[in-house]
């Protein structure tokens, strides 16, 4: 059989290549690497720079920033967000398994179809569970709550005055119900005066 | 020159570098996604699918750092003054201002009464387009786009003194 006659001047070329796969996924990865480097050279080379202390300054939209980001987060948040992934992932799993669940065709090619699926889906919440009360026994799920001093004020005013106050119900007025209040006519007094209508006034430099 | 001795017959533009550098800052001026009162509804009206600012290459970016253009487009309270200051000073050169609506050009509506505005944003910042309207249309947005366009495209560079400072600083 002639089949390397038949070959293309092309496949002909590429038989001869000394280049291996990889060699040119190599030349990829150098060329990509050279393009973005020019393009950084280029950016250092024409871009006017012209720093100064407030360019130089942290951007928070604007505002001034204040006090260093090397703060304490709570370690509380989490465990709560691994044990939300948990079940968020769930889910993910739940949602498609309701379209085959109640697929009609399947349901009439084998009547047992949704028992079995039913029955599955209960066996992999199960498992889930298990993992709950695991977390929930470890007592992951407990919020650290904090104990804060409150500080007692030192009155002479005893507490229960307080109390009462707090206790106090007050007596809401029914709305739209007060009475109006007539006065006689000889006594209204018609305002003759103008009203004070708004007039711009161009302001003049100096004045 | 006309565009067929431009390339030669060869498919290679040639231009001067200070003509390049405009083309390309003009032809992708991001502003900063960046507004203050009713005039960034038309800003956004501008930049969405109707008026499509992005094919002027016109494209918001959520931080100075990458953009080349403040469209100040709202009421500048004293209260804000301050930020779009720093916002400015954080935008890297070459930058530009676009003053969008009556408010930001010398107060509009609050010129006389408003205790609280900034009788123009020109007050704390230098500006290159003016837009006038209140609020201005998406088109008024667009029209200072393709004028700052021009205005770019005229600059003058100095693009040795930079490579020769920058030669010498890195």
């Amino acid at each position: 059989m002639h089949i390397k006659g038949n070959l293309s001047k092309f496949e002909r070329m590429e038989e001869g290549s000394q280049i291996t796969e990889f060699g040119k996924v190599f030349i990829y990865l150098v060329v990509g690497t050279l393009l973005v480097l020019l393009t950084l050279l280029l950016g250092k080379l024409l871009s006017p720079k012209k720093p100064t202390a407030a360019k130089q300054s942290t951007y928070e939209c604007g505002e001034v920033s204040q006090g260093s980001s090397w703060i304490q987060f709570n370690s509380r948040f989490y465990v709560i967000a691994l044990v939300f992934l948990l079940f968020d992932v769930e889910m993910v799993f739940i949602f498609p398994w309701t379209t085959v669940f109640g697929s009609s065709e399947l349901i009439a090619a084998d009547g047992r179809w949704g028992w079995y699926t039913l029955v599955e889906m209960f066996i992999f919440i199960g498992i889930l569970i298990v993992g709950l009360v695991y977390v929930w026994k470890k007592g992951d799920l407990e919020w650290i709550k904090p104990s804060p001093k409150i500080p007692a004020l030192q009155t002479t005013i005893p507490q229960k005055i307080y109390e009462a106050s707090n206790k106090k119900n007050y007596q809401v007025r029914p709305f739209g119900a007060i009475p109006t209040q007539t006065a006689e006519p000889s006594k209204v007094q018609e305002n003759t005066a103008p009203k004070p209508a708004f007039k711009p006034k161009f302001i003049t430099k100096g004045s | 020159m006309d565009n067929h001795k431009q390339t030669a017959d060869g498919g290679i533009i040639v231009a001067k570098l200070d003509d390049l550098l405009n083309w390309a800052r003009l032809s992708s001026m991001w502003p900063v996604s960046f507004g203050i009162a009713c005039c960034a509804i038309e800003m956004m009206g501008a930049m969405a699918a109707t008026y499509d600012l992005d094919r002027y290459g016109v494209f918001p970016r959520a931080s100075p750092r990458q953009a080349d253009v403040i469209i100040i487009a709202g009421t500048v309270t004293f209260k804000m003054a301050d930020r779009i200051k720093l916002l400015y000073e954080q935008m890297p050169e070459p930058k530009y201002v676009i003053s969008m609506g009556s408010c930001s050009n010398c107060g509009g509506p609050y010129w006389q009464h408003g205790y609280h505005v900034v009788k123009g944003v020109d007050k704390i910042i230098p500006v290159d387009v003016y837009v006038q309207g209140c609020p201005p249309r998406p088109e008024a947005l667009i029209g200072a786009f393709l004028e700052l366009q021009k205005k770019i495209s005229l600059e003058k560079n100095n693009i040795n003194k930079t490579l020769k400072k920058n030669a010498t600083t890195s």
